[in-house]
Order: structure tokens, then sequence, then C-alpha cells
């Protein structure tokens, strides 16, 4: 599948995005920490910006921005109607929370609830955005049940870093936050190479026989319907990052998910200082560019039926 | 509305014989030709005469050598929209611009309200959405729907396009969904299958298997041809004063 540049950077962004506000929901929610004013002006601006520059970096792809309005319409049949439904949905609750959190300095009673609730708004976003590629037949590597687990475990593991970045940041380091997120970096990780895994031992979900109606023995294609590449070919048929799959596997377990781990590694000291606070904003950075190039080969190596017909699978 | 009607009235689709078609894409220029001033027009062409031509086509045709039991033969395939009935195309559109018709069975886009997402391009297993770049929504088949019930036109090309253009009857036209109608008798009788049915879209068109091959030879065998380079005769002798 073509890697569109605008939906790589929204869903990582929003996946990072959701899983701070979701960190943070809970913290207020269940009165982990107290509400401190930096954290909770930078980590809710941090989050609303990432999740608000996503979104709207996702109607870049669209052939008619000016008609995304239309896309909250069909949440009964559509994920990504739902997926919009619930994105917007959950600016609700994230205000609220800002407002207790940050401009009434209280985190307790109706506040706590918005926590709750941004968390719970948060997790059903991020489950409907890996539900439209989940949802997807035509293509194996998506409708698998690694996707939407993954999708949830990535924003987690991206926003617990990001939190532990945003406390030891605004002076104030949490240990605790620092281990959440060296866990769910690792199990992130070991989710991605499970992923793998299983991708690669995956066959299409139809045959060129099957798509053709031509039962039994070979079906070759001798001539395509036109010369050049085609909108199929050029959206369906992606195959650049197929020749550099391995070296760019490689830089995703390293930046996305080794490397962050070792940098997360100085904060679970209680008395880490600029060292640990310099090495939470740079495993946070480097996850997030790692997480990208993800993404990047999440589309790319995607492959659909339509490729079947072009001799091509 | 993207959720599906539970039934629709008619199932009306095409039926395409694999056995007749010769791969000449007069359906294919025909349904560019109709459907550029139809309901879902124009279908765009970038750098129509240059190197990187491109543009929305709704009927491709390719060719495939399929190779069985030790014999092999070339096959035209025509690939259009099939007019599934659980098209997943649709329900996956946020705004509600695809839609299959409860009255006919055929899954049309409303290009007013697409917004040009591509997801129902992906959603479909068959390659038979493309987008228009230049209009920014996303087009495909309508199986001629402003022909078919178009009392302008005279009563025999009230048929799509594609099937009016077919020099050899390869393309069929009528509703699947009526067990006693011309097509659904011409499905039985020749065992006609739908694509990729393990995905579970099940697609209305049907295509027609080529036919057994006969192991029959020619029944007149050709006159050997004269010898090209003959030592003697008539010809001998020509071609020794031709060639001095």
């Amino acid at each position: 599948m073509h890697p569109a540049y605008s939906v790589i950077f929204f869903t990582t962004a929003t996946g990072a995005g959701y899983g701070l506000l979701a960190a943070l929901g809970l913290i207020a929610g269940f009165g982990v920490a107290p509400a401190d004013f930096w954290l909770g002006l930078v980590g809710l601006v941090l989050a609303l910006g990432l999740i608000s520059t996503g979104l709207l970096s996702s109607t870049g792809h669209l052939g008619r921005p000016e008609r995304a309005w239309r896309a909250f319409s069909q949440w009964r049949s559509s994920w990504l109607s739902r997926e919009g439904v619930a994105a917007v949905a959950t600016f609700l609750p994230a205000v609220l929370l800002g407002l207790g959190w940050v401009v009434l300095g209280r985190t307790d009673g109706w506040v706590a609830l918005s926590g709750i609730a941004v968390a719970l708004c948060a997790a059903l976003t991020v489950c409907c955005t890996a539900m439209i590629y989940a949802s997807l037949k035509p293509i194996a590597q998506w409708h698998s049940p690694f996707t939407l687990p993954g999708y949830l475990v990535y924003a987690a593991a991206s926003g617990t870093t990001l939190l532990a970045a945003v406390l030891a940041a605004t002076g104030q380091p949490a240990p605790i936050a620092n281990l959440a997120a060296l866990v769910l970096t690792l199990l992130a990780g070991a989710w991605k190479i499970a992923t793998w895994r299983h991708d690669d031992r995956l066959a299409m979900p139809a045959t060129i026989n099957s798509a053709t109606g031509l039962a039994g023995g070979t079906v070759r294609s001798i001539e395509w319907p036109h010369t050049e590449e085609n909108y199929l070919l050029k959206e369906m048929g992606y195959r650049v990052a197929r020749k550099h799959r391995d070296r760019l596997r490689a830089l995703v377990l390293f930046a996305a998910f080794a490397l962050p781990t070792l940098l997360l590694l100085p904060g679970l000291a209680a008395e880490a200082g600029i060292i640990g606070a310099a090495c939470a904003v740079l495993a946070a950075l480097c996850q997030f560019l790692g997480l990208l190039v993800e993404r990047w080969l999440f589309f790319a190596e995607a492959k659909h039926t339509v490729t079947l017909y072009y001799g091509r699978a | 509305m993207t959720s599906l009607p539970a039934a629709t009235e008619k199932s009306l689709g095409l039926v395409i014989d694999l056995d007749t078609c010769v791969g000449c894409q007069a359906c294919v220029t025909s349904c560019k030709e109709w459907n550029t001033g139809g309901h879902m027009a124009p279908l765009t062409d970038t750098d129509p005469y240059g190197g990187t031509v491109d543009g929305v086509w709704f009927n491709r045709v390719h060719t495939y050598e399929h190779t069985c039991g030790g014999a092999g033969r070339t096959v035209h395939f025509p690939r259009s929209c099939l007019h599934c009935a659980e098209p997943a195309c649709v329900t996956v559109c946020p705004t509600g611009a695809s839609y299959k018709r409860a009255s006919d069975g055929i899954v049309l886009v409303d290009e007013d309200k697409c917004i040009g997402c591509k997801l129902c391009s992906w959603a479909c297993p068959y390659g038979a959405r493309e987008f228009d770049a230049i209009v920014g929504v996303m087009k495909k088949c309508t199986l001629c729907v402003d022909r078919i019930y178009n009392e302008n036109l005279r009563e025999e090309d009230r048929v799509p396009a594609c099937v009016a253009a077919c020099p050899t009857g390869a393309r069929h036209f009528g509703d699947l969904g009526d067990p006693t109608s011309p097509v659904s008798r011409l499905v039985e009788e020749r065992e006609g299958v739908a694509l990729m049915p393990e995905l579970g879209y099940r697609p209305t068109n049907r295509y027609l298997p080529p036919r057994a091959r006969t192991e029959r030879a020619p029944s007149i065998a050709a006159a050997p041809l004269e010898d090209v380079a003959p030592d003697g005769g008539f010809l001998g002798w020509v071609d020794r004063v031709l060639s001095r």
C-alpha cells in the first residue's frame, strides 16, 4: 500500500497524543500525582497539540478536504467515521480536565471523572483508528489479530514515554513513569517482532485462480490493460520499501524500542537529575521518529489483493 | 446511508464470457466514451498524450496465460465493478457518498458527498474503484445507470455501454437475482463463477470460464507449400536465372 505521509504522521502523532492524554487522565482520575500546574499545562498542550496536528494532517490526503465534516455522519457502518466522532468527543472531557487541572488547580471530583473519561475516549479513538485497517479484508497484514493490540500498545508506549519526558522536563522526575514507559516500550517491541513473524508467513487471502475465475493450473499475467502505472498500482501496488525491508525493520527496532529503553534507564534512579531528564526527552523524540518508520513499513509492506491481477503479488 | 439494504429487489449485473472475449478493448473505450459524459462524468486523464499517461477507467481488460493439464491458452479478462451484495467499499465510506441501491443493487458514488479519502478503493479486493485526482473524488462503474433506464434511447440500447459495444457477445446484462432470467440461466448452463468468493463480498457479476478444449484436429489438412529452393524444374530454372 502507498504510504501517504499525512496518514503516517496522523496515526503516529495521534497515537502518541492519545497515549499521553490517557496517561494524564489516569493520573488525575486515580489521584496518582498532585495537580501540578506545569505537568498539566505542558502535558495537555503537548497531547492535544499532537492530536490536533495529526487530525489536521489526516485531511491532507483527502481529495476534497473542505467536505471533511461529512465524515462524522456514517458512524453506524464506518470505522473511519467512528474514529472522527470519537476524536471530537475526546476533546470534551479533555477540555474539562484541562480546565480543572490547569485553571482551577484541582484533580478531584468532576475533574477526576473527566480524567477517567478522557482515558476511555482516547483508548476508544485509537481502537477506531486500528479498526479502519483491521477491517480491510483484501489486505492480510492489516486484517489480522495483531493490528488492534498493536495500535494500542504503540500508543501506550509512546504516550508514557512522553509522560516521563514531560515529568522530567518540568522538574519532577518520576521513576514510576519511567518504569511504566520502559515496560510498555519493551512490550511494544516484542509485539512488533511477533507481528512481523506472523506477517512473514501470511499468504494472500485469495489466489490468482480465484481472482480470475480460472480454476486449476497456473495463471500468468502476460499483458496489462495499460502501459503506464495507474491509480491502482500507485496506491495499492507500492513496492519501494520491500527492497530495504530488513534494514528498515532493524531501524524500527533500534529507534522505536531499543534506544528508548536504554534512554529510560537513567530515569529509574530517584536522583537522575539533568542527565535523566535529557535522556527521557531524547527517548520520547527517538521513539516518535522510530514509530514513524514503523508506520511507514506498516503501509509499505501491506499487500492488496488487486496486485494479483497485475501478477505482482 | 452506507449501511447496506437487507435485500435488493433486483440484482442487476454482468455476465462475462471468458471463452469468447477476444480482448479487443471495445468495451473499455466504449465505457470511457459513454461515462466521461455520464453519471460520474468526467473521467479525467492526466498527461493523455505524454509519457506518463494516467486516467480514470471503469473497465480494464487484462490478458493471462492459463496453463492447465499441460496445455496453455490465452484468456482475456475484463475487470470492472462486480456490484457485490456485501460491498465493503460502501460500509467503510465515512460520508455516505457510497451506497448500494435497494431497487436494483447497483453500487454508486454520490460525487457531491465524496471527500476523496480513498478508503473504499482499499476495501475493494477487485480494484474496481479509481480515484480521480483532478476532481478529487472516487469514481466507479455505474452499470450505466444513465443508459439502462434511459427512455430517450431505443429499448435495445438500454444496456451498459460495454455490453452494447462487445462485438463477440461476450458480455451479458440482466437480473442475476432472478433465477429465471436469461443471464441466470446462462450462468447455470455454463457454470459461471464469482471472483474471490473466499473474501465474502458476494459479487453479483459472474464470469463464464473458457469451454473445455477439444482434442479434435483441424478437419481439412492444409496442402504443403511449394519448395522455396527447388533443385530442378521450372521454379529451379527461375531461381537460377534470377540469382545471377
